[in-house]
């Protein structure tokens, strides 16, 4: 047999394991989206409340913006809230939400208790709007350009750092 | 990373901790014949919160939204292909569990069939080779004496038994 | 101070390993018999000394010994003592443990029963056995000591997920690690045959029994993974090619590919540089599935000990084992000199096309594994699931199912296929029987479905008519045919036992997949429901108590007409510590077929119940099947002609010969 052939399994082996190697560095948990650079599903959600706008997705033109997608039962909503709170008093930045397959009396609780930073929340009762955003969960945060189309995703609840890391220098090239 | 890693780690735990609830009665079309396209289409699609699961396995709650979405896009009137174009659209390839054949795909398709001609032409020459070495030096390849008188003790050993083998040979 | 006793013995074990991979093989290649003989008391040694760590720590488990972290995270006071016990390999640490006196437990087995086997290779077979154990010794004191202590110590543990309190998941995992570090001994044989830079049929008989042991163990652990898949997960599923279950099916494959090119080996001194390749890429492939499993690399359902400083750990250790052992082939490969030359149409012929078959197998269940995980280096998310494999499988195993029934026929060396294939008229008869059943009781679609019956009854008979020639079944007269019977060689019982096994355990795969039955829907007490002609009626939910958890329980009656068929009970269990719910399958068996019954949530309104109710034909062949294929294996491991390796009571006959050789 060809000696040449002898050492195939060998380098095989080692491109394989080069890729573990690679593969230990990545989080295999991390989630994509399909939906970057691509204008935000149309929809029309009613209010939650008389005081407080509906959303529908000509309100996500004209301006960039935060859409956060919650919900009164998920607990990591009740663990970013204070960050969106900052995000919409101190940092001045625009922020809507869609209450996912909540009750609109919970989703009103939820705020009174906890304080409002959104300027306008629609309530998405059967999650379909959710799934037009390809959501995964509740907590998503979506940075929408002033064209309406979905420019970045956060999974999960937004932590101080992420807010410094990415949404803030994100917003601001976007607000240019 | 480590949130997401625990989030993760709760998705596992919602998944584990009750399976069985997959389809549910309420969700159940009609139209036997429209709900068993539901179930095959289901059956494509990753339930994206829990690992390796379709959503027709998954009891996770967006599984179980995604299970009534295809069933309302079969009732308007989509064929098979639109409803996975559908959710494709908005979730990408991750949801599909056959991917897409695609440019960086093309290893998942094609490799299987890339390497059994691989290997079955590999195969095939190597033998053709060593016969066609073996018909011009045979006495090469031949066993040394002690190999032969080691070889014929063992064959020895197992005979009075394996007289079948030895009169087909 | 008991599990201090498991800490030291672990580190004694390091010791007489770093003994085993070291002295022999300067005994070996400077002919110093006393160095090399220091590999057995070193092999007991090390088996002993884990034996002690492993008795430590599930000592540490039965009396609930809440100061030791795997105790309190794997266990509780109220848990069953058989989980109390099966808690011990129920985790990453422990199961490292029982991997450990698995690999040195094959090691003093090597060094225990390999008397015929030539001083200067079993001193270097039991020096890389050796080396291994180093090697996950390291990595168990260093990432994964199972004896770290806690203190203060809490007043009871986090209790074992309740998934795993069941006892098919038992015993699930020591099948399985006995199969993965069986294949250490086959590794342990090829790379002492590439340092001694010869291989021969006599290598081929020594490697074999071992091949057979950690195959039949293999099986069997695969095996009862999937029954437990089906009867605990609630759907009556047995295999969902999750990343985990690919891991021990690729070992499965190349092991199995192994155990017929070492039959080459043995009985025609031919294929033995693939023969190698094969003996380290089996157990490569094994080492690979506990990297893809412990590292977080794959996440799959079954995945535990999720930890990047783990996976670097064994990533390493894969490195070193396989990289070194590629890298002693390359080098060495070319100088083990060729044998035997047989046509393509011959028993190795046959066989040299199953291996083809195995191996691409195998390739492709690597490349659907892992295509996510290299992808994603490319920024690309993409799933790999059921859809592809049960697209692609049929590709592969129905040409290795075909040349399964027709390869055992063939003499060696040189065949003819028109005088063999008349010889299997009868199977094919009975196969054309099988599909035109399939096609009256089933119909014509899927069309996958008859050609899966059909596979499933060529394996058979196909196996059966080998044994029915051997024997000149009905061409001499009976009580002839039964003392031939009697005294062919259990190997060829063996063969014929495992590929029916194969053909059952098909017709299992091909009934549960394509002609299943399934109703979902809501139950009140007394209601009915008709399935695949039995009726399931509710006879009654009440709400039980068990050791370590509340169940609420209902009741099925299933009736065949008037006939009462069985009383089954379904429950759904709540594990409060572990706050996890789990259901518990109602199962019936009639042999032919399961009955299967799920109860689910009470409905919002409290009168009924979500149930799930499935028939589900033919479905106990799988592990019946299973069984058979590995009672094949344990007959061929009886066989006379492979007791070189395993014990025996007298003198072997092949001894004297085989020990002279060798010098």
């Amino acid at each position: 047999m060809s000696r040449a052939l002898l050492v195939l399994p060998l380098l095989l082996f080692l491109g394989l394991a080069g890729w573990f190697a690679l593969g230990l560095t990545r989080d295999p948990s991390v989630l994509p989206s399909n939906m970057i650079d691509k204008p935000a599903p149309a929809f029309d959600l009613p209010p939650i409340a008389d005081s407080l706008p509906g959303l529908k997705s000509s309100d996500l033109k004209g301006q960039a913006q935060l859409v956060n997608i919650f919900a009164s039962w998920c607990a990591p909503c009740r663990v970013e809230h204070p960050v969106l709170m900052r995000l919409a008093g101190e940092l001045k930045v625009p922020l809507v939400g869609i209450a996912y397959k909540d009750k609109p009396e919970a989703t009103r609780a939820f705020l009174d208790q906890l304080g409002n930073p959104f300027t306008a929340v629609g309530q998405d009762r059967d999650g379909r709007v959710g799934i037009d955003f390809g959501v995964y969960g509740v907590p998503e945060t979506y940075v929408v350009d002033r064209e309406g189309r979905i420019r970045y995703r956060h999974v999960g609840p937004l932590m101080p750092a992420d807010v410094e890391e990415k949404i803030l220098p994100l917003m601001r090239e976007l607000s240019k | 990373m480590k949130l997401t890693r625990r989030i993760a780690a709760l998705a596992l735990a919602g998944l584990l901790s009750a399976p069985a609830l997959a389809v549910l009665p309420n969700e159940k079309l009609a139209d036997p014949a429209m709900e068993a396209r539901a179930r095959e289409i289901s059956k494509e699609l990753r339930c994206l919160v829990c690992q390796n699961q379709s959503i027709d396995d998954s009891n996770a709650e967006l599984a179980r939204d995604l299970r009534v979405l295809v069933r309302e896009r079969l009732v308007a009137g989509d064929s098979d292909e639109q409803v996975l174009a559908y959710v494709h659209d908005r979730y990408g390839d991750f949801v599909l569990l056959r991917p897409p054949v695609t440019g960086y795909t093309a290893a998942l398709w094609f490799g299987p069939a890339l390497v059994l001609l691989l290997a079955g032409t590999g195969t095939a020459v190597y033998m053709r080779n060593r016969r066609r070495d073996a018909e011009a030096a045979p006495a090469t390849s031949r066993l040394t004496p002690e190999e032969e008188a080691r070889l014929q003790a063992l064959l020895a050993a197992q005979d009075g038994t394996g007289s079948g083998e030895g009169k087909r040979a | 101070m008991i599990p201090e006793i498991g800490h030291y013995a672990l580190v004694l074990a390091l010791l007489m390993a770093v003994v085993q991979g070291t002295l022999p093989f300067v005994g070996a290649s400077r002919g110093n018999v006393a160095w090399m003989e220091v590999a057995r008391p070193a092999a007991y040694g090390q088996f002993l000394m884990i034996g002690l760590a492993f008795v430590a720590l599930t000592w540490a488990f039965v009396v609930s010994d809440f100061s030791l972290q795997v105790v309190i995270q794997n266990s509780h006071s109220l848990k069953p003592m058989l989980y109390k016990v099966s808690g011990v390999w129920g985790n990453h640490e422990g199961s490292l443990v029982l991997w450990m006196v698995m690999l040195s437990g094959f090691g003093a087995a090597v060094a225990a029963f390999g008397r015929n086997i030539p001083p200067t290779l079993k001193a270097r077979v039991l020096g890389v056995q050796g080396l291994v154990g180093v090697g996950f010794l390291l990595f168990m004191l260093l990432t994964s000591n199972p004896f770290v202590r806690v203190f203060p110590a809490p007043a009871d543990g986090n209790d074992l997920n309740p998934l795993l309190q069941d006892p098919g998941l038992a015993f699930h995992p020591p099948f399985l690690y006995l199969g993965y570090v069986g294949f250490s001994v086959a590794f342990s044989f090829a790379a002492g045959a590439l340092i001694e830079g010869r291989v021969d049929p006599a290598w081929g008989r020594w490697l074999r029994p071992w091949v057979l042991i950690a195959w039949a163990s293999l099986t069997m652990g695969i095996a009862m993974g999937s029954w437990w898949a089906y009867y605990e997960l609630g759907w009556g599923g047995w295999w969902f090619w999750d990343p985990v279950e690919n891991a021990s099916l690729m070992p499965w494959l190349a092991g199995t590919a192994l155990l017929h090119s070492a039959i080459v080996v043995e009985k025609r001194d031919a294929l033995k540089t693939w023969t190698i390749l094969l003996a380290v890429l089996t157990f490569a492939l094994s080492l690979m599935g506990t990297f893809l499993v412990r590292s977080g690399v794959l996440t799959s359902v079954h995945a535990f000990a999720v930890d990047p400083a783990r996976g670097t750990a064994i990533l390493i250790l894969l490195l070193l084992a396989v990289g070194g052992s590629l890298l002693l082939y390359a080098m060495r490969a070319h100088t083990l000199k060729v044998g035997g030359v047989f046509a393509p149409v011959s028993r190795e012929g046959a066989l040299v096309l199953n291996n083809l078959l195995l191996s691409v197998s195998c390739a492709v269940v690597l490349i659907g594994t892992l295509m996510p995980l290299v992808l994603d280096a490319f920024g690309h998310k993409i799933s790999v699931g059921a859809p592809y494999f049960n697209f692609i499988t049929p590709f592969l195993a129905i040409p290795l199912i075909l040349v399964m029934g027709v390869g055992p026929f063939l003499p060696w060396k040189r065949a003819d296929l028109g005088a063999v294939l008349p010889r299997l008229g009868v199977a094919a008869l009975l196969t054309v029987v099988a599909i035109l059943w399939a096609l009256w009781a089933h119909g014509v679609k899927p069309v996958m479905a008859l050609v899966g019956a059909g596979l499933a009854a060529w394996a058979f008979c196909g196996a059966f008519a080998e044994i029915a020639e051997r024997i000149k079944l009905f061409r001499i007269p009976l009580g002839d045919s039964l003392s031939r019977a009697a005294s062919l060689p259990r190997g060829a019982w063996g063969t014929a036992l495992a590929h029916a096994g194969l053909g059952i355990a098909v017709a299992g795969m091909v009934g549960t997949s394509f002609w299943l039955s399934e109703e979902i829907r809501v139950m009140k007490v007394g209601d009915q429901t008709p399935l695949a002609g039995y009726t399931f009626t509710l006879d009654k939910v009440e709400e039980l108590r068990g050791p370590n958890y509340v169940t609420e329980t209902g009741t099925f009656t299933i009736r065949d007409g008037d006939d009462l068929v069985a009383t089954i009970d379904a429950e759904q269990r709540w594990y409060p510590v572990a706050k996890m719910k789990t259901t518990e399958a109602a199962i019936h068996t009639t042999f032919v077929s399961d009955l299967y019954a799920v109860l689910g949530d009470r409905t919002e309104d409290g009168t009924g119940w979500v149930v799930r109710l499935y028939h589900h034909p033919l479905v106990p062949w799988i592990w019946f099947g299973s069984i058979v294929m590995v009672l094949g294996g344990l007959l061929s491991l009886s066989d006379r002609r492979l007791r070189v390796g395993v014990p025996q009571k007298r003198a072997a006959p092949v001894r004297g010969p085989v020990a002279q050789a060798a010098e």
